[in-house]
């Protein structure tokens, strides 16, 4: 625990890495210690793991996952996972906000915001999948407002969008046994949200800095 | 485990071949300095991508002398998953396949390898066609999805046969038992790349050289016919000269090259076919900046087995 990773984190980024065959391209941004939010589009359960994995690993050391509490407190493994080995953020998904739910001032909940808060310090980032959930990767789904109000409530730090390409492919939605075909992830060119600007078109912009990531096409 | 250097005629030749590389490498270098147009551009890269493939295989050969009987296996058996993974990353395949795949990753393809380790070699040549005639179909079938059904099926078999089946008979040369070679197989697997590589990059010089009149130019723009014809020709003298490292006569030798030059001409235009299908260049597109492995290996789909078996058939026992 010399760095803070948990050495079966490290364990499985290299498995995810060598299943995934990934290809890395910083195409918008370069790594950096700065703070930052990197959200991405999400097809699999590899996604996060990959994203991570990608990171220098001094970096990653400082990235933690935001994760739906109620899929990842519900077994025994899922929860030693995403709480010991990954240090994941849990929130509740109904907090995290549905896209146009006007409860969304619920996640201004100051214990959230406190939870982020912490989870965010000085010096750490954050990884966030805003479609909330897996997609079937032919489009990138409609973005929940957690990131806008991170956006709005962290103005300092930087929000990285990032596309997962293939993954859908080698271990889709449903399935447990991987395939391990080639996948290739893309950092855009980091996003802010500007003065005066809503929540939705907010929050499309940034799903647009998303899905414009796409190399190969629809597979 | 360095019984395969002692071979004094391979090593002859495969010294020859690395003195060849290395000339050819001081002539791109010179190439390099001196182009200056975009066309010359191109083709001192296509030269400078081959000899970096040539170096590879190279390495992969000296891997394969070195320990034993097991080492090529699994060295072929990594080559044939990458390729294998190429080429399903860039066929569209279906989602209800999945499970199918996976079965073709982690089953069918190491299944091949097996047989050949174990030498049943009646047993390696049929039973992987015959296991993915029918088990592909039936696994989808189960599946229950019938959209586009032998569409889907036919990718996953041409896949599975290109990448496993057909690359695996390189290594299973090393597994003939040829009377007159005395056990040094090495030199039929040097023989097989050598007259097909010297083939592929022969047509491209007699293309660029003499080229007029296209063929298929609709798949792959540079071919043309008297760099076919060339490059065949000329590919085969080379074999027939090199008939002294095999069990063959040089008459028998220039006809095995020949086939071999022939069958790597269309195990390229296939695989450029299928890359046209797809809409992409090389199958390396996945990879930054470089072709895939499949782009350097198609010329041996079709040749390494029937030159694999035109020894079985009349040189081994």
């Amino acid at each position: 625990m010399n760095n803070g990773i948990h050495p079966l984190a490290n364990l499985l980024a290299a498995v995810a890495r060598g299943i995934s065959g990934i290809q890395v391209q910083w195409a918008g941004c370069q790594p950096s210690q700065k703070q930052r939010i990197y959200f991405a589009n999400h097809t699999s359960h590899l996604d996060f793991i990959v994203l991570w994995s990608a990171l220098p690993s001094e970096i990653r050391a400082k990235t933690r996952p935001i994760a739906a509490k109620d899929y990842w407190e519900e077994t025994a493994v899922r929860r030693y996972l995403s709480e010991r080995v990954f240090k994941a953020v849990l929130v509740e998904r109904s907090v995290l906000g549905k896209p146009k739910s006007p409860d969304h001032s619920k996640f201004a909940s100051r214990s959230l915001i406190e939870h982020l808060t912490d989870a965010l310090g000085h010096e750490n980032s954050l990884i966030l999948f805003p479609e909330g959930t897996r997609g079937t990767g032919e489009k990138v789904g409609t973005f929940r407002s957690g990131l806008y109000h991170l956006a709005h409530r962290f103005p300092q730090v930087e929000l990285v969008p990032a596309y997962l390409e293939n993954l859908n492919r080698i271990l889709p939605k449903g399935e447990v046994m991987p395939v391990p075909m080639l996948s290739l992830l893309t950092f855009g060119k980091p996003i802010r949200l500007e003065p005066n600007e809503d929540r939705d078109a907010f929050l499309e912009r940034a799903r647009e800095a998303v899905s414009s990531l796409r190399r190969i096409g629809s597979a | 485990m360095f019984e395969a250097f002692h071979d004094q005629k391979m090593m002859i030749l495969f010294g020859s071949a690395i003195l060849f590389l290395l000339v050819l490498r001081a002539i791109a270098t010179f190439l390099k300095s001196r182009s200056d147009s975009d066309s010359s551009r191109a083709t001192v890269e296509n030269l400078n991508s081959r000899l970096r493939a040539w170096w590879k295989m190279c390495f992969v050969f000296i891997l394969c002398l070195l320990f034993g009987r097991i080492t090529p296996l699994v060295i072929f058996g990594v080559i044939s998953f990458m390729a294998m993974r190429e080429y399903m990353t860039l066929v569209p395949t279906h989602r209800s396949d999945h499970l199918t795949l996976f079965w073709s990753f982690f089953v069918i393809m190491p299944l091949q390898y097996f047989l050949l380790g174990m030498q049943w070699i009646p047993f390696f040549v049929v039973v992987l066609p015959f296991f993915v005639f029918t088990f592909i179909p039936t696994s989808i079938a189960i599946e229950g999805d019938t959209s586009h059904f032998l569409e889907r099926v036919a990718k996953i078999q041409f896949g599975i046969m290109v990448s496993a089946y057909c690359l695996s008979h390189l290594p299973a040369l090393l597994f003939l038992r040829v009377p007159d070679l005395h056990g040094h197989n090495a030199r039929l697997l040097l023989y097989l790349v050598l007259v097909d590589q010297l083939s592929d990059v022969l047509q491209f010089v007699w293309g660029k050289l003499i080229g007029k009149r296209k063929i298929a130019w609709r798949v792959s723009p540079d071919k043309t016919w008297e760099g076919f014809v060339g490059g065949v020709l000329s590919a085969t003298a080379i074999g027939a000269a090199l008939w002294w490292v095999t069990p063959f006569t040089p008459l028998q030798s220039a006809a095995i090259s020949f086939a071999i030059c022939i069958l790597g001409f269309a195990g390229g235009l296939v695989m450029n076919a299928i890359k046209r299908d797809i809409g992409i260049k090389d199958f390396g597109v996945v990879i930054e900046g470089d072709v895939g492995i499949l782009d350097r290996i198609d010329s041996f789909c079709f040749a390494a087995p029937i030159f694999f078996h035109i020894v079985r058939f009349y040189f081994s026992n």
